[in-house]
């Protein structure tokens, strides 16, 4: 293999030169990006900058029209199937099936995973979310901050080594919005590596290890969140991004 | 080999307890197809003259046209709630959830045509028992149901989603129509084996194409 070609193993997620184009329309150009095992990025960026499409070409769902990602070393082009084992994704979305009680969502992704003792593993993590009294009721009657704590339930269910989340509290109220947080502030279990994008300065901050900042399709900024103040940030975030253009 | 069927069989009871809580896919196109044998059945009477040869016809109308509708669902739950997503991120070659979601499609069809096939029968006066009649359905929904479930994986990604399947599916499983009408009209005649072998065997081989070149391009529906 061509020496560009090959990733470091030391790396959980490595990107280079990263571009995606939907018909003649730039989404993402020449994204450059490296995480480390166990680290908590926060992916900032307004609306358009291509935070979600990073995440899906990163989740292997999406390919790019152009350079490569590598996932704990393996690139995700030549072994999908073996990276998606690794991975999982929260989305604002559930991936839920609404007519599905708790339980049946969580057998059916858990057999789809293979995931060893799955009846115990599901008990588990339904007891992580909390939501031990409503494991038999059908999805759809759950209120969204309900389904959402069952989504990631479904997504450590199994117990991935990336997890990636793309505006997990997007529509919730903040009470609903506080406890995701708390539960993804706690999910760093088994020195699990996150990469999160949000609109949200203040929780990304008080999650992410490292910043960075998204905008038209390029990393604008990075920076270790050691090196950064929650003061400042709203500044820096303006002045990065088209909003303050 | 073994864990990719059992893959196959876990999305296919996902659809097919969905589809028990729901009845959202087999009642409409049940209803529509029993719509369609009763207005064919107050169009052409009940002549015995000729029967034979119009019957076919009005039960394949119903079977394709009922499957329209039935295929443009079978990926469009999945399109809600981004739960394709869902099932893209999991551990499985792309083939695995075509065979799923086709195994829930065929029998989704075949159900109907259990209930559909004796009524139309008795509507139109032909005997209640043909063995025959009933290879000849399961050949042919297997075909709707390869073609179908493929270019429903198309259709759900377009905004036209309703009216695309139709343009996409019609046109490639009208072999495998013309070929069940065709073995359909000597089976009601009481014809023999004989009579219907080489229809039989063109559905066999339509299908055989459709699953093999479904099943190789479906991760490129599914990705693009």
């Amino acid at each position: 293999m061509n020496e560009k070609n090959k990733a470091s193993s030391s790396w959980a997620i490595e990107a280079r030169g990263v571009t995606k184009l939907f018909g003649d329309r730039h989404a993402l150009r020449g994204i450059d990006l490296r995480v480390s095992r166990g680290e908590h990025l926060v992916i900032f960026g307004p609306n358009g900058a291509g935070k979600t499409t990073l995440v899906k070409i990163l989740s292997t769902l999406v390919k790019p029209s152009s350079g490569s990602v590598w996932l704990d070393g393996i690139n995700i082009r030549d072994k999908p199937v073996q990276i998606r084992r690794k991975i999982s994704l929260v989305s604002h979305q559930t991936f839920l099936y609404d007519d599905l009680t708790v339980y049946e969502n969580l057998k059916f992704y858990g057999k789809m995973y293979d995931v060893p003792n799955l009846e115990q593993q599901i008990h588990e993590v339904i007891s992580w979310v909390q939501l031990e009294s409503r494991i038999n009721d059908r999805v759809g009657t759950l209120s969204h901050g309900l389904q959402q704590r069952a989504s990631i339930a479904r997504a450590v269910l199994h117990n991935p080594s990336i997890l990636f989340l793309d505006e997990p509290e997007v529509g919730l109220d903040p009470h609903a919005s506080n406890m995701i947080r708390d539960m993804l502030g706690s999910i760093n279990a088994g020195n699990r590596t996150v990469v999160m994008t949000t609109h949200n300065l203040e929780r990304g901050l008080e999650l992410g290890d490292s910043i960075v900042i998204l905008d038209r399709g390029k990393i604008v900024y990075q920076t270790p969140r050691s090196e950064l103040s929650k003061a400042n940030f709203q500044y820096i975030y303006d002045r990065y991004t088209e909003i303050g253009k | 080999m073994n864990k990719l069927f059992i893959r196959i069989l876990v999305i296919f009871w996902k659809d097919m307890l969905t589809e028990l809580r729901t009845k959202e896919v087999i009642t409409s196109v049940l209803v529509f197809a029993l719509l369609v044998l009763v207005i064919f059945n107050f169009a052409f009477g009940m002549r015995a003259d000729g029967m034979e040869f119009v019957a076919p016809g009005i039960l394949w109308v119903a079977l394709t046209f009922g499957g329209v509708l039935g295929f443009n669902r079978i990926f469009a739950v999945e399109k809600e709630n981004s739960r394709l997503e869902g099932l893209m991120l999991c551990p499985v070659d792309r083939a695995v959830i075509y065979w799923g979601k086709l195994a829930g499609g065929f029998t989704f069809m075949l159900a109907v045509a259990i209930v559909i096939t004796p009524i139309f029968l008795a509507l139109f006066n032909l005997p209640l028992f043909l063995p025959k009649l009933a290879l000849i359905i399961v050949l042919a929904i297997i075909g709707f149901a390869a073609v179908g479930t493929l270019f429903s994986a198309v259709a759900v990604n377009t905004r036209a989603r309703d009216i695309m399947l139709p343009i996409l599916f019609l046109p490639v499983v009208v072999p495998v129509v013309i070929a069940a009408v065709k073995a359909t009209v000597p089976v009601l005649a009481g014809k023999s084996w004989g009579d219907i072998l080489t229809w039989l065997q063109i559905m066999i081989a339509f299908d055989i194409i459709y699953l093999v070149v479904a099943t190789l391009v479906f991760e490129f529906v599914l990705e693009e």
